[in-house]
C-alpha cells in the first residue's frame, strides 16, 4: 500500500502523507458534522425559513410572506406585553438568585459540620420537578387558605392575592423563580469557592487584610470571576426561558399579566397552530439570547481573570 | 530581649498532638532554620506564629509583646509561602503593593472606583508605587512588574513573593519551604540570595525546610523538630558534630549516620577493638546505640585491621565515593565516605576491614538521648591519626 502511494506521487511522500492525514481527519469529524447539521443547524434554519411563511399546522399549503410576520409582531400587543414581562421577570430573578446563591455558597463553605446537609437542602428545588412543586406553591400563595397570607394575617398585614391579581402575579412568579434557581447557582459558586487555594487567604491575612470583606475583595471575588461569568450567563438564559411555572400556575393570566415569551410562542404554535408566526417569535427569542450572550462575553470576559 | 519568643506552644488537631510544648527564642537579626521531616509540625508552628492558627497553650512574644488575641494582619509578620500564594489576577507590581495598600490606605480609599474619589488616595498610591519599584529594582525583578504570576517562571514567582514579603519592614520574616518548588540548580543559587537579603535587611527570620542542606548552609542556628518537639537548637556545626538526640543524628547528614547496636557494661562500651567510657554510667548492662558519621569510617583492603566487612555497593559521586558495606559479624550495614583514590580498585563484593574513629563515635541511650562518652586512650584510634597517615601517604 505504502509503495503504491509513493509511486502515485513520485518525489514527494511528505505531501502525500499530509493529504492522507487530512482525509482521515475529515472522516473522523464527519459523524459530528452530520449530527450537528441534522439536529442543530437544520432545525434553526427551518425555523428561520418558516418565520417568513404563513404556515399553519393542518394546512397542506403555505406561501412566503416576507417580513409580514415580523411587521405583525411589532404591533402585536400580546407579544409586546410578554416581551416586557419576560424582561421584568429576568431583571428580578437573575440578580437576586445570583447574589443569594453566592451568599449561601459562602455561608456553607465556612460551615464545617452540616455542610452536606445544607448543600443538599438548597439543591433540592433544582432537582425537584417544578410542575409537581407548582401545586405546593399554588397552596402557599392561596389568598385564603395559603400559609403565606395566614402568616401575614398574624402580623396584622393584609395579604395580597398573589397569583390572582395582575399587579402581583409577576412578582409571585419571580419568587418561585428565585427559589428554583438559587440552589443551582449555589452549587456552581461552591465549586468555584473550593477551587480557591487556602494559602491565598493566609497570604491575604498576613498581608493585612483584616476583615473578611477585605479578603472577599482581594481573593474571593476575583478568583470567582470565571464562575460568576458562567453563573450570570446561565441565570439570564434560564430566566428568559421561563415557561413551566407560568403554564402550570397562571396560564399567562390574569389578563395577560404573566404572559412571557416562551408561553406566547407556545400559545401561537401549539394552541392556535400558527407555526409561521410562532417561528418568527422564536427567531426573535433566539436573537435576544444571542445578543445577551454576546454582550456578556464582550463586556465581562475582559474583566475576568482565568488561571 | 529576643525578637521572638515561643513558650510551651501546644496544638492538637482532633486528638492528634501536632505541637508538643515548643519553646524557641529568635534573637535580633538571627536566621533560624526549622528543619524536620514532613508532618513533624513545623508548618503548623509557622501558622500559629503568623496568627493563622491558634495554639491550644503557650504564649508567643514578638518584640516582648504578647501576641495572644492579635490577628495575623496586626502582627507585622511577613511570610513567604511554599506555593508563593501570589494573587493570580494581579500583576507582579500589584501583588507587591498589596501589603502596603492594606496598611497605608483606609478601607474607603481601597474601594474600587469609589476609592479614587477619596482625598489623599492618589498621593499615597504614588508613594506605594515608588516603594514597589525600589523593592523590585533591588531584587532585579523590575522587568517583571507588569506580568501576572501565570506568565512567570517558578524562580521569578519566588522573587515576587519575596518582594511582597520584604516591601514593608516586618518584625519577623517567616518562610515556609520557599525553595522547594525550584529546580536543584536554582535552589542552590536562591539559597545564597536569601542569606544575602537577610544579611542586608537584618530582619529576624524563621525558615522552615525539610532539606537539611538548606538548614545547615543558611542558618545561624538550626532547630530540629520531630513529632511536634524541638529536639535540639544549636549552630549547624554542633547539630552535625554533636547531636543531642539519636533522631537528630539520624536526620542530619548525607549519607546518613551509621548506627550500630552495642552494650555498655559498667560504663564501658566495647565494639571491636574500640572502647568508650561513659560518664555517669548506670550500673550493670545497658543496651546502647553507637553512631558514627560515614566520613569517620575508614576502609582497609587489609582485613586484619578493624571490623571484617564486605562491600555491597559503591557509589561514585565525583569528589567522593560512598561504600555500602555489611559487617560479617553482626550483619549491620555500615556506610563509609572516602576520597576517590582510597576507593580505587575496590569493587562490590570485596572484603574490607573497617576502622571506626573512636574519638568521633557517639553513644545514645535506648530512649534516644545522648550519653556523654570519651574514647579510651590507646583503644581504637583517633581520626587525627588517619589524617596524619593520609597527609604523609
Amino acid at each position: 500500500m505504502a509503495s503504491v502511494v509513493s509511486m502515485a506521487v513520485p518525489g514527494n511522500p511528505a505531501i502525500a502523507h499530509r493529504r492522507s492525514e487530512a482525509r482521515i481527519a475529515w472522516m473522523l469529524v464527519l459523524p459530528a458534522i452530520v449530527l450537528l447539521f441534522l439536529f442543530v443547524l437544520l432545525p434553526v434554519a427551518s425555523v428561520i425559513v418558516l418565520g417568513f411563511t404563513d404556515f399553519e399546522l393542518g394546512y397542506g399549503k403555505f406561501r412566503f410572506v416576507g417580513f409580514e410576520n415580523y411587521a405583525h409582531l411589532i404591533t402585536d400587543r400580546t407579544f409586546r406585553k410578554s416581551l416586557w414581562n419576560t424582561t421584568v421577570y429576568t431583571a428580578i430573578v437573575a440578580p437576586i438568585s445570583i447574589l443569594l446563591g453566592l451568599g449561601i455558597a459562602m455561608l456553607i463553605e465556612s460551615e464545617t459540620a452540616a455542610r452536606s446537609l445544607f448543600r443538599t437542602a438548597y439543591f433540592l428545588p433544582v432537582a425537584s420537578l417544578i410542575v409537581a412543586m407548582a401545586t405546593v406553591w399554588q397552596y402557599m400563595f392561596h389568598p385564603t387558605i395559603g400559609p403565606i397570607n395566614a402568616l401575614l394575617a398574624l402580623a396584622g398585614l393584609p395579604g395580597p392575592n398573589w397569583l390572582g391579581s395582575s399587579g402581583t402575579v409577576l412578582y409571585s412568579l419571580s419568587i418561585i423563580g428565585v427559589w428554583q434557581s438559587v440552589g443551582f447557582n449555589m452549587v456552581l459558586f461552591l465549586a468555584g469557592l473550593t477551587a480557591i487555594p487556602r494559602e491565598l487567604y493566609a497570604a491575604a491575612e498576613v498581608d493585612g487584610a483584616r476583615s473578611s470583606f477585605d479578603r472577599f475583595l482581594l481573593v474571593t471575588w476575583p478568583m470567582l470571576g470565571p464562575t460568576t461569568l458562567f453563573v450570570i450567563t446561565i441565570s439570564i438564559t434560564n430566566a428568559v426561558k421561563v415557561f413551566e411555572i407560568v403554564k402550570t400556575l397562571t396560564d399567562g393570566g390574569p389578563n395577560k399579566a404573566s404572559e412571557v415569551l416562551l408561553f406566547t410562542i407556545y400559545q401561537e404554535g401549539f394552541v392556535y397552530l400558527r407555526v409561521g408566526y410562532a417561528s418568527a417569535m422564536t427567531v426573535v427569542f433566539l436573537l435576544i439570547l444571542v445578543v445577551l450572550m454576546f454582550l456578556q462575553y464582550r463586556i465581562l470576559d475582559r474583566r475576568v481573570h482565568y488561571t | 530581649m529576643s525578637a521572638l519568643s515561643l513558650r510551651g506552644i501546644t496544638k492538637a488537631f482532633g486528638g492528634n498532638q501536632i505541637l508538643n510544648g515548643v519553646s524557641l527564642d529568635v534573637g535580633a537579626g538571627e536566621f533560624i532554620a526549622l528543619v524536620g521531616p514532613s508532618g513533624c509540625g513545623k508548618s503548623t508552628l509557622l501558622r500559629v506564629l503568623a496568627g493563622l492558627d491558634h495554639a491550644d497553650h503557650g504564649e508567643i512574644l514578638i518584640g516582648g509583646r504578647d501576641m495572644s488575641g492579635i490577628a495575623a494582619a496586626d502582627r507585622n509578620i511577613a511570610m513567604v509561602f511554599q506555593s508563593y500564594a501570589l494573587y493570580p489576577h494581579l500583576t507582579a507590581s500589584q501583588n507587591i503593593a498589596v501589603p502596603l495598600a492594606m496598611r497605608r490606605l483606609s478601607r474607603m480609599q481601597r474601594l474600587p472606583f469609589l476609592g479614587s474619589l477619596m482625598p489623599d488616595q492618589r498621593t499615597i498610591r504614588t508613594t506605594i508605587a515608588r516603594d514597589v519599584r525600589d523593592m523590585a529594582t533591588s531584587l532585579k525583578i523590575d522587568h517583571l512588574l507588569d506580568r501576572k504570576p501565570g506568565q512567570m517562571s517558578g524562580g521569578q514567582r519566588q522573587r515576587v513573593a519575596l518582594a511582597r514579603a520584604m516591601v514593608r519592614q516586618p518584625s519577623i520574616f517567616l518562610m515556609d519551604e520557599p525553595l522547594s518548588n525550584l529546580d536543584a540548580n536554582l535552589r542552590v543559587h536562591a539559597r545564597g540570595e536569601i542569606v544575602e537579603l537577610h544579611r542586608r535587611a537584618g530582619v529576624p527570620t524563621l525558615y522552615v525546610t525539610h532539606d537539611q542542606a538548606e538548614a545547615l548552609s543558611m542558618a545561624d542556628r538550626v532547630a530540629v523538630m520531630m513529632g511536634g518537639r524541638l529536639l535540639q537548637i544549636a549552630s549547624p556545626e554542633v547539630i552535625y558534630d554533636d547531636p543531642a538526640h539519636i533522631e537528630v543524628a539520624r536526620f542530619i547528614g548525607q549519607p546518613r549516620i551509621n548506627l550500630l547496636p552495642a552494650e555498655a557494661e559498667n560504663g564501658v562500651v566495647a565494639f571491636g577493638d574500640m572502647r568508650l567510657t561513659l560518664e555517669n554510667p548506670p550500673a550493670g548492662k545497658i543496651p546502647v546505640t553507637l553512631a558514627i558519621r560515614p566520613e569517620f569510617v575508614f576502609p582497609d583492603r587489609n582485613r586484619q585491621d578493624g571490623l571484617a566487612a564486605r562491600i555491597e555497593r559503591i557509589e561514585f559521586l565525583g569528589s567522593e565515593v560512598i561504600l555500602y558495606c555489611r559487617l560479617d559479624a553482626i550483619g549491620e550495614s555500615v556506610i563509609a565516605k572516602v576520597q576517590p583514590p582510597e576507593a580505587a580498585g575496590l569493587a562490590a563484593g570485596d572484603p574490607v576491614g573497617l576502622r571506626l574513629s573512636s574519638g568521633r563515635t557517639m553513644a545514645f541511650a535506648e530512649d534516644g538521648s545522648r550519653l556523654a562518652a570519651r574514647a579510651e586512650a590507646g583503644g581504637g584510634f583517633a581520626a587525627s591519626d588517619i589524617k596524619r597517615e593520609r597527609a604523609h601517604g
